[in-house]
């Protein structure tokens, strides 16, 4: 019988959340890395006891983490001394190391300033779907680093920051590439999203970069409604059936593309609210998809209190509220943009988790949701292994 | 043999208890303890000072013998009192909340 596994980051530590099939009961393991923020970790699709995490800390900077065995035991990359000793008998100390390449430049600042790209954390990790030794990280400030060697050193992709990155602007969280979607049909083809920047795609390999900004409009935070780069983009998903389809939850608007991201238009229909951050799709129907509508850009919380995770059966525009088991009154936590993920069983479970530490899975693709545990530290990200 | 007593969070990256004895060539600088410190815990590189320039993070702070060594130079010569290993080197992340 197939289990699940539940990956959680979380402002002061990681956790794991395990369970059979049915997805009634949960084992909870953690927190690991206790008291660090851990804002992403992933396995590996090729080799799923494989695991990445990114642990940060504004005190001691970033640490990268792997796990070869499912989340048990965890080591930086390549830390043992006896194999990171280099040539001149220094540690090589390569796991943690995010060195923009070249001519750092600068990109635009809150005041309009251009200030120089300086690293803070890695808020992303995407394992390749055939390589376990090969994985992405979207850092703050933005830009995308490659590994080939499971994690022991890190190189940036550069041509990302010549898609016009002098316009690129943070978001109130930081600029942050915070999306990285890898197409499982050309492994050439990559997608990065980016607040306050936008959507960007390449069809080398990461060599080159284009903007994919045609069609978002953001009229409070961008006067020129031709604006290519500077969209804050919160979240953009992909069905792995149908890989030229997107959807992106915008800082306002959920948008929908058919070929690539080349167009967008907006699928926020019947929404309460089109402000958000996460937007996931439902595993075997690629035009079901969810998001979380919260109150506004001011209001960073559920509207009216109710937690309500909205489902479109119709690839957007209609919209019906998911409501069973989710708190309906005085709620009001945040669900951040990574911290929604769904697993492949039949049916379709669905999870989510908050920023009052609550991870609810709902094991019948949205329609009954219960709280797989309750009190966690706020929840930065979630990601969903289904294993055989 | 040099004596350094490391925060919790580095403690635990590091994998040790208490403080951490090291040997130390050639004169007892900040410099020369950091570099052996992260010659023994690989982990502990970029936590301490940036990769590339070497400077103390911001919120890192290096105490010893009741005084704030953290705006000296790194080459500076640590305490004869560190030196000998009779105080330790302190570590220290910088007091906030969170």
């Amino acid at each position: 019988m197939s289990s699940i596994r539940v990956l959680v980051g979380t402002r002061k530590g990681a956790f794991t959340l395990t369970s059979d099939g049915s997805r009634k009961r949960w084992r909870i393991d953690g927190p690991h890395f206790a008291g660090w923020e851990v804002y992403h970790l992933k396995g590996s699709p090729a080799e799923p006891d494989r695991l990445y995490a990114s642990q940060t800390s504004g005190w001691f900077g970033q640490v990268i983490q792997r796990s070869d065995d499912g989340g048990r035991t965890w080591n930086p990359p390549g830390t043992r001394p006896e194999e990171h000793m280099g040539p001149d008998g220094m540690p090589k100390g390569g796991s943690n190391m995010f060195r923009y390449e070249g001519e750092v430049g600068t990109h635009r600042f809150f005041d309009g300033s251009q200030r120089p790209w300086e690293f803070r954390r890695v808020w992303h990790v995407e394992p390749s779907h055939t390589d376990p030794d090969v994985a992405y990280a979207g850092v703050e400030d933005a830009a995308i680093f490659r590994t080939g060697d499971g994690g022991r050193t890190w190189k940036e992709l550069p041509g990302l920051r010549q898609a016009k990155g002098h316009l690129w602007q943070p978001g109130a969280g930081g600029m942050c590439l915070h999306t990285i979607l890898l197409d499982p049909r050309d492994p050439r083809r990559i997608f990065v999203a980016i607040s306050a920047a936008g959507a960007f795609r390449s069809d080398d390999g990461g060599d080159s970069w284009k903007p994919i900004n045609r069609g978002l409009h953001s009229p409070y935070e961008l006067p020129d409604p031709e604006a290519e780069v500077g969209h804050c983009v919160h979240r953009i998903a992909q069905h792995p059936s149908r890989p030229d389809v997107l959807f992106m939850q915008k800082h306002w608007d959920v948008m929908r593309s058919d070929d690539a991201g080349n167009g967008w238009s907006e699928v926020s229909g019947d929404l309460p609210t089109d402000f958000g951050f996460p937007i996931d799709i439902h595993a075997h129907e690629p035009d079901t998809i969810y998001v979380v509508p919260i109150t506004s850009d001011s209001l960073h919380y559920p509207p009216d209190g109710k937690l309500r995770v909205y489902r479109s059966r119709t690839g957007g525009h209609e919209w019906e509220p998911l409501t069973r088991g989710l708190p309906q009154r005085n709620c009001y936590v945040n669900v951040l943009r990574d911290a929604m993920a769904v697993d492949h069983l039949d049916p379709c479970g669905v999870y989510f988790g908050t920023t009052g530490g609550q991870v609810y899975c709902s094991p019948d693709g949205g329609d009954n949701w219960k709280p797989v545990v309750r009190d966690l530290p706020a929840v930065l990200s979630v990601e969903v292994q289904t294993l055989p | 043999m040099i004596r350094v007593a490391l925060p919790y969070h580095l403690r635990n990256l590091a994998r040790v208890t208490g403080e951490v004895e090291l040997d130390v060539a050639g004169p007892a600088t900040l410099a020369a303890v950091l570099d052996a410190l992260e010659a023994r815990f690989p982990a502990l590189r970029g936590t301490l000072r940036d990769h590339d320039t070497l400077k103390r993070r911001p919120m890192i702070r290096f105490f010893a013998c009741r005084e704030d060594l953290s705006f000296q130079s790194l080459e500076a010569p640590l305490p004869d009192a560190v030196a000998s290993g009779d105080e330790p080197l302190r570590i220290v992340g910088a007091m906030a909340g969170g």
